[in-house]
């Protein structure tokens, strides 16, 4: 399992393994939002917490059918699927090496690009709590996503269709607490819905996911 | 350890391509299957791999004991030989790469970025695979496509020497192997009368 992670990490780094794409595609959304809307720094201040979820969130998509696609076209996923690892273990693996190198940067970036956007103080501490919350679970539910449509040529549309739904909640709740932080109020409610939500996802998809890459490989 | 086949019948996109197969593969042994294209000689392979379930028949084997090499080499372009190499023998819970390397003369290959191989190197570092996986019943789809003769002969030496220290294969090619030891399965006479699969969900799975 740990060989699984290594060689992903490894790929991610590696000439055209997509480490950057997040990333930079998080800076672009977040330097183009004050362009948009105008430099009124109160409006911004408003509207920051939102725009960062939402950049994080849509920076997660964009890399979410590399997970399980690259590997399948060079017949890896098969061959993985007759080694001795467990398909949920694979699967999580996977999910956890697309955080590493997706959500995680994107957490440790976010208060960086907080500044572009003028987050008001209060609000950097929640925003990176809820997006290190809830990143993770952008992560697994991506990796269910990328079963389902695996065998599918340029899938990534359907894709993106299939997940976004179930990321509905996610965004709610985390872009909810990253706001009340702003606003200095109590934000335990979003905090433990997004950490519940994790938690499940976390839990229960690796086995989704599992069965359904299964199905997807006869 | 073997591998015991019993009257399988096996689908292809829900339609039924071969049925009532039957061998047994016993240590030692290797098998070549034979027939022409789309007869089902892939999906006999999947299907005893465990990559899909059969409509009917069983497949006994220790599923530890199984490496299945499909079409695809499962080679990463960005890591190099010995990476490539690495990772498959540390999934299987192996260290051993050097015999693997030697075995199909990948020395002087080692550091380069699999993606830089000719159509036959890669070809030869996915038999390697075979190797460091350690595991004693090999299922081969296909394996000497793209390898010259010299390789081809690499390919069966590996083999004998892989049935003598009591492993088995299970082989589907084209091409004569050099392999005089091992038993032909022509697959032709199992072709399935055109019945669709019963089941109108499982023509969807």
């Amino acid at each position: 399992m740990i060989a699984l992670l290594i060689r992903d990490l490894r790929l991610a780094m590696r000439a055209g393994g997509g480490f950057g794409l997040g990333l930079a595609f998080f800076l672009i959304v977040v330097t183009l939002v004050p362009f948009g809307v105008g430099p009124q720094s109160d409006l911004l201040a408003r509207i920051a917490s939102g725009i960062l979820w939402l950049g994080a969130l849509l920076s997660c998509l964009l890399s979410l059918d590399r997970i399980l696609a690259l590997d399948w076209e060079d017949g890896s996923l098969d061959l993985l699927a007759t080694a001795p690892l467990p398909m949920e273990a694979i699967v999580t693996i996977k999910a956890l090496a697309h955080w590493l190198t997706t959500g995680l940067p994107l957490v440790l970036a976010a208060p960086v690009f907080g500044l572009l956007l003028s987050l008001p103080a209060p609000g950097y501490m929640p925003l990176v709590v809820s997006l290190l919350l809830g990143t993770p679970a952008l992560s697994v539910i991506g990796t269910f996503g990328a079963a389902l449509t695996v065998g599918l040529k340029r899938g990534g549309l359907l894709l993106s269709l299939l997940v976004l739904p179930l990321y509905v909640p996610i965004l709610i709740f985390g872009a909810e607490m990253a706001r009340r932080g702003v606003d200095g109020l109590d934000y335990t409610t979003p905090l433990l819905m997004l950490a519940g939500i994790t938690c499940g996802t976390i839990a229960l998809l690796p086995f989704a996911s599992a069965a359904v890459l299964k199905v997807n490989l006869r | 350890m073997g591998l015991n086949v019993s009257n399988l019948t096996i689908a292809r996109g829900g339609v039924r391509v071969l049925e009532g197969v039957s061998f047994t593969l016993d240590p030692g042994h290797a098998i070549v299957l034979r027939g022409p294209n789309g007869i089902g000689k892939t999906t006999l392979l999947r299907t005893v791999a465990g990559l899909q379930p059969p409509v009917s028949g069983r497949v006994e084997t220790d599923p530890d004991s199984i490496v299945y090499a499909g079409h695809s080499d499962g080679i990463k372009a960005t890591l190099s030989v010995a990476e490539n190499l690495q990772f498959w023998a540390q999934v299987f819970g192996e260290t051993d790469i050097e015999t693997a390397i030697a075995a199909f003369q990948l020395e002087r290959l080692v550091t380069r970025p699999a993606g830089g191989l000719s159509a036959g190197q890669k070809r030869r570092l996915g038999l390697a695979r075979l190797l460091v996986t350690g595991r004693p019943v090999w299922i081969l789809d296909e394996p000497t496509v793209s390898l010259d003769a010299e390789a081809v002969a690499m390919f069966a030496e590996a083999v004998r020497a892989h049935l003598r220290r009591g492993g088995s294969a299970l082989i589907a090619t084209h091409i004569e192997l050099g392999l005089p030891e091992a038993y032909v399965l022509e697959v032709g006479p199992y072709r399935a009368v055109a019945a669709e699969v019963d089941d109108f969900d499982e023509a969807f799975l």
